[in-house]
């Protein structure tokens, strides 16, 4: 086992954490730290399993950075919108499926 | 020539557009949006005439070709969406321009949000590669949670976040799933992967988590809980831009790569899978929507039901013979196209009548066929189409379905077609029954504005005419496709 392979592996480990927490917790802080969990997790996937010999390559790098951009927006505007949420109902979860 | 240059208009455009009515005052937001709009739909116009005079081609961003820079292909399914982008969200933000005079000047971010939505949309219709359809895809998303949230009470606030999650998850399983593909063959491109891609473990989960991120993204049955707050809770030109357009965004990326890798790598039984998921959310959705007393959520429930059809396309396209195939591919994207005009214009005579009763209950509706004549012909010709009544797109759509699954053998499709027909009258002719009936209850109504009217006459009539001369727009979107020009 080659040492990409481990942080692929850990890539896994995190987005499946990540995934149970998003599934399981109600608060929506906490789902929105799960999704960032879950991201991270997608992005050691993709650097680590792109390194097995062939030498550097520059793709999954730009792939991630492109990556993060698109996280760090997502979580901004869910926060903008849980805030807002949160001073309308007062509430920090979402009421359930009626 | 122009039409050439015209490709990076499509994204320079909108972009700049979006940045600087940001900036601008809200009164500035609505006359740049009116000074857009011409702009945007030339381009996409001078695109699509490209296409159909010079063939498919592939335009390289800034002369970067892959992997590193972005190429972009201009066949003929993504420059009939293009267009068809640009004429649906046209006539919507003209809506809006009217509409939005008489809601708080907050909701004016309505214009920024429609030029970054549109140009998520154009990156998603012209991406060549499988990451590229991601960003288009989370621009797009973006923007929608955002103009859903513009209605700022607290159920669209809930709606918008339920959305949002929504939409995350599914886009870290795609991205998951392209991060899987590039591991195993190290090219992201489309036509790249098609040469390469075998069915290994590798692939199958990749494209098992592709598949998944884009349902939930779709709202396919029985991952939909998410759709009917969110486009039946928005402001009206809102949520006639989201049903008509934004769902059909990740659609179309599950329908290529489909096209690209499906049949020789995914099992036989995910077609079938896909198709009775499909079914499931033709006959749920139909029944839900003929549930509803809200009117717009009706309509929300009824792009539920409309989304099922799409999928037949699995099952269709899957292991059966090429002709079966190729009818499958023009009635999917007749119905794609029939639903994106009806059901915008089905949102827009809808938000007119409540508009005109004040009220979206269904009941409240009692004899406003006296006052509205108008907005009811806007929403019965959209009916038609929903339904599958000749001569509009959805029947024209439907009839292709439906000899597709009679030349490849599976007759069970049939009773779907039929059956989701009978659904789509029930909950049609329900809004009628109440707009006939005379009653006490109202004697006067308010009289919105004409443009409001007239936008949707003009989208509801081209969801007829579309099936009037459906040999047009075929023959268009068949330029470069996968299944031959026949």
């Amino acid at each position: 086992m080659s040492g990409a392979l481990v942080f692929a592996w850990s890539g896994v480990v995190l987005f499946s954490l990540g995934l149970f927490g998003f599934i399981v917790h109600r608060h929506l802080l906490r789902r929105l730290l799960a999704f960032n969990i879950m991201g991270s997790g997608a992005f050691l996937v993709l650097v680590g399993l792109a390194q097995d010999g062939r030498g550097v390559d520059p793709v999954p790098h730009a792939m991630v950075i492109t990556g993060i951009v698109v996280a760090v927006a997502s979580t901004a505007l869910a926060l903008v919108v849980f805030r807002r949420w949160y001073r309308a109902s007062g509430r920090t979860d979402l009421p359930e499926d009626t | 020539m122009i039409g050439l240059w015209s490709v990076p208009l499509l994204f320079a455009l909108p972009l700049a557009l979006g940045i600087i009515s940001l900036l601008a005052t809200p009164a500035w937001r609505a006359r740049l949006g009116l000074a857009g709009l011409p702009l945007l739909l030339a381009a996409s116009t001078a695109v699509f005439v490209h296409l159909v005079l010079a063939g498919p081609h592939t335009y390289a961003l800034g002369h970067w070709g892959a992997p590193l820079g972005i190429s972009l292909v201009v066949d003929g399914l993504a420059a009939g969406m293009v267009l068809l982008t640009a004429v649906v969200a046209s006539l919507c933000a003209l809506y809006a321009w009217v509409y939005l005079r008489d809601q708080p000047p907050s909701t004016s971010f309505f214009w920024p949000l429609l030029w970054f939505l549109w140009a998520g949309m154009n990156g998603i219709w012209l991406a060549e590669d499988v990451f590229n359809l991601y960003v288009g895809l989370e621009v797009m998303g973006l923007a929608a949670v955002g103009l859903v949230a513009l209605k700022a009470t607290p159920q669209a606030l809930a709606a918008a976040m339920r959305y949002l999650l929504a939409a995350l998850l599914g886009s870290l399983a795609y991205l998951l799933g392209v991060a899987l593909l590039y591991a195993n063959y190290g090219t992201l491109s489309m036509a790249g992967l098609h040469e390469v891609a075998t069915a290994d473990v590798t692939t199958q989960v990749a494209l098992a988590l592709i598949i998944l991120g884009l349902l939930l993204k779709t709202a396919l049955f029985p991952l939909h809980a998410w759709l009917p707050p969110a486009h039946g809770g928005a402001l009206t030109p809102v949520s006639a831009l989201l049903s008509a357009l934004v769902v059909k965004g990740s659609f179309y990326i599950l329908l290529r790569i489909w096209v690209m890798l499906g049949p020789e790598v995914t099992p036989f039984a995910t077609a079938q899978l896909l198709g009775i998921l499909g079914a499931g959310a033709v006959f749920y959705g139909g029944w839900m929507a003929w549930r509803q007393h809200h009117l717009k959520q009706l309509v929300a429930y009824s792009t539920v039901a409309q989304i099922g059809y799409l999928f037949l396309f699995f099952p269709l396209v899957t292991g059966t013979g090429p002709e079966a195939a190729r009818l499958a591919w023009d009635g999917t994207l007749m119905m794609l196209i029939a639903h994106a005009l009806a059901k915008a214009a089905l949102f827009l005579s809808a938000g007119n009548l409540i508009l005109a009763v004040g009220s979206a209950h269904i009941g409240h509706l009692v004899g406003i066929s006296r006052f509205r004549p108008m907005s009811l012909f806007s929403f019965g010709l959209a009916g038609v189409s929903l339904m599958g009544l000749p001569p509009s797109g959805g029947f024209t759509g439907k009839w292709l379905l439906l000899n597709s699954a009679i030349l490849s053998g599976q007759w069970w499709w049939l009773i779907v077609l039929f059956l989701g027909g009978l659904l789509s009258a029930a909950y049609i002719f329900k809004v009628f029954r109440m707009s006939f009936r005379e009653g006490p209850q109202i004697d006067h109504s308010a009289s919105p504005p004409l443009l409001l009217d007239v936008t949707a006459l003009l989208l509801a009539a081209g969801a007829i005419l579309i099936g009037l001369t459906a040999h047009l727009p075929l023959g268009w979107v068949r330029i470069g496709s996968p299944f031959g020009a026949g």
